[in-house]
């Protein structure tokens, strides 16, 4: 079987003294920045990817996956032992979780929690090796119209899945896709909205803006409310599950890993959606619904399942085509640009070292987050106790060198400054702006195939529609915004997202 | 207060809205446009500023209504007032002063003012704290940045005596 070979190369990549001290630096940070509150995986990666520079880029894409992965098993560490999750993704981990940790059972939710994690991590894992070099194949034979016409899709979908209103929305993707193409042009050299600046000739630098929006405007909106935050911990005890427990997880962990997986590959999903839809589907097909909210197991074991899932197979589209499906995988191929990789189908057979690497890195991430999380769970919850007024100055440094050292030019620092308040005033409007950061990254694809199209179709706007595979994807692009703005789906999908 | 506005955080966000949109749509003007065949720099610009303006308009609209309404949902304000000006004015202006400084004083001065001027935001702010955190950073970025990672950065710069 070809696959056992490829993984059999990837475990030969991923095991070197090397990758697998990466691996480890990057699941320890990202539990780092999952367990302590107002510290999210975007800034992190974001502060860390001019450090990748140095690194060769397998080494690299291992680290930064592991953050990534990781701040999913820190979140609900949190989540769990003091009703703070870390990470959006555990919000619904906390409902459950905390209550059982206030009946004494915190052991166990934690148990339940990095259990149901590394199942659906490893499965999903799983369906990322098996599924992804098809798709790679498959997007091999796509011509200018269908990428065009998937990247369409894909930013439409990762609208209609986002929570908030879908027009603004659009609105931010269409912004991310007009400051995406600042810079010179790429058939002419005319340079555009650089107002003749020269600094500004290679276009608005990604990392500067992703750094501003979510590391300088998170902090503004963090110490909007600077609540005292006292921490009782639980005592955490009994970390071995009771039969009893066991049989009550197994389907929900099942059932979580299949929806956080598919849920997963979806733009715009990832590990949130997952969470809070395996939530739902739990409580509903619960024999005994009303235990939920007030310490169910099942209320752990699905979401906690899903999310993993989720953030795995959120790889899938981003490593096959290019596209990413939320604003981490956005800052994953700036990664893999800054050194020098184009994003797309070809990463699959032209860097086989680097995606199998990467896959094979998923498992031993998740077998020492597993450890990470269980036996040391005492040193996590001690780090609850730095305040963030210590926290945050240190990050604002930290991301001032961290985007200056990327060009070693002032400008980035400045462009990071600016968005730093365009991210907040757009919070403040409701304006969610993780469509923005992937308009950006699209936006100059997007373009080059709008035009390359265009030209083997000598200007007729028809090719979109009159080849089947893209006429298919917009279609269902069309399709996917008419159903979202339907009035009768609206108010349900907005009861969906309040709960 | 009567008024046609019925969510003001809509009629906000459409107006920005609106008004980059414009704003794009200036800028664009003076590109070549070229023709579908073979667009220039400034169709695809021009067609999505057209999008972003009509985007922007379908949100003002929204929060527009042609029934007077008494008062607003508390959820629907801006909250200009409640905003965190002296947070939001000491970040953006420690980042700024990082990105003047860095040149002519080096990184640690820069790095040192940068995180002395972020403390102030909070409202526990302390001397003692805010100076040691500041010489930290500063210790922690010399011996990461220059000294392990070998950025091309002086400690000190031109100004201060360096190179």
């Amino acid at each position: 079987m070809e696959i056992f070979d490829n993984l059999a190369l990837g475990f030969s990549v991923a095991v070197t003294f090397q990758n697998i001290f990466y691996c480890f630096i990057g699941v320890l940070l990202g539990t780092l920045i999952g367990v302590l509150p107002g510290l999210g995986p975007v800034p992190t990666i974001a502060m860390l990817l001019p450090i990748t520079f140095g690194l060769p880029p397998v080494s690299a894409l291992i680290m930064l996956s592991g953050i990534y992965y990781g701040a999913q098993y820190g979140g609900s560490t949190t989540a769990i032992l003091i009703n703070l999750p870390g990470e959006s993704s555990s919000v619904v981990t906390a409902i459950d979780g905390y209550q059982m940790a206030r009946q004494g059972r915190a052991g166990a939710a934690l148990a339940t929690a990095a259990i149901g994690s590394f199942f659906a991590g490893s499965v999903a894992t799983f369906l990322l090796a098996v599924f992804a070099p098809p798709l790679a194949d498959l997007a091999l034979k796509f011509g200018p119209p269908e990428y065009f016409a998937l990247m369409v899709l894909g930013l439409v979908a990762s609208v209609a899945l986002a929570s908030g209103s879908v027009v603004k929305a659009l609105a931010m993707v269409v912004l991310g896709i007009l400051l995406g193409l600042s810079g010179q042009d790429v058939y002419t050299g005319t340079p555009r909205f650089t107002f003749d600046m020269l600094e500004l000739a290679d276009g608005i630098e990604f990392v500067a803006l992703a750094m501003g929006v979510f590391g300088i405007g998170e902090i503004v909106r963090n110490l909007e409310d600077e609540h005292t935050r006292t921490v009782m911990v639980q005592k955490v005890k009994g970390l071995l599950l009771s039969k009893e427990d066991i049989k009550r997880i197994i389907g929900p962990i099942l059932r979580g890993t299949f929806l956080g997986s598919f849920l997963g590959i979806l733009p715009g999903g990832g590990a949130i959606l997952s969470s809070f839809s395996a939530y739902s589907i739990e409580k509903k097909i619960s024999r005994h619904p009303e235990q939920f909210g007030k310490g169910a197991i099942e209320g752990v074991a699905g979401p906690e399942a899903a999310n993993n899932a989720g953030a795995q197979t959120s790889f899938i589209p981003m490593l096959t085509l290019g596209i990413p499906s939320n604003p981490v995988m956005a800052l994953m191929i700036g990664a893999l640009i800054i050194q020098g990789i184009v994003p797309g189908p070809n990463v699959v057979n032209e860097q086989p070292n680097l995606f199998w690497g990467i896959i094979a890195s998923m498992w031993i991430g998740n077998l020492m987050l597993v450890v990470l999380n269980l036996p040391l769970i005492g040193i996590w919850v001690r780090l609850l106790t730095v305040p963030y007024h210590i926290l945050f100055p240190l990050i604002v440094g930290f991301c001032c060198i961290g985007v200056y050292s990327v060009n070693n030019n002032a400008i980035d620092v400045f462009t990071m400054a600016l968005f730093g308040v365009v991210g907040y005033v757009l919070v403040k409007l409701d304006c969610e702006p993780a469509p923005l950061l992937l308009g950006f990254i699209i936006g100059p694809m997007l373009e080059e195939y709008l035009r390359r199209a265009m030209l083997i179709s000598r200007g007729d706007p028809t090719v979109f529609f009159t080849r089947p595979i893209s006429a298919t994807m917009l279609g269902l692009a069309i399709l996917a915004l008419v159903v979202v703005l339907l009035p009768s789906v609206r108010r349900k999908r907005e009861e969906a997202f309040q709960e | 207060m009567t008024r046609f506005v019925k969510n003001s955080k809509e009629v906000a966000s459409g107006l920005l809205i609106v008004f980059l949109a414009a704003f794009f749509a200036w800028q664009a003007m003076g590109l070549p446009m070229g023709r579908a065949i073979r667009m220039g720099p400034g169709y695809f610009p021009m067609i999505l500023a057209g999008l972003l303006g009509l985007l922007g308009l379908i949100v003002l609209l929204s929060g527009l209504t042609l029934r007077p309404v008494e008062e607003e949902n508390a959820t629907q304000k801006i909250g200009f007032r409640r905003w965190p000006w002296v947070p939001l004015g000491l970040i953006t202006l420690a980042v700024v002063v990082f990105g003047l400084g860095i040149r002519p004083l080096g990184l640690g001065p820069s790095m040192g003012l940068a995180v002395f001027i972020s403390t102030m935001a909070s409202r526990r702010f302390k001397l003692t704290t805010a100076l040691l955190s500041s010489f930290i950073m500063v210790a922690f970025s010399w011996a990461v940045f220059i000294k392990g990672l070998g950025l091309p950065l002086p400690m000190l710069g031109p100004w201060l005596g360096g190179y």
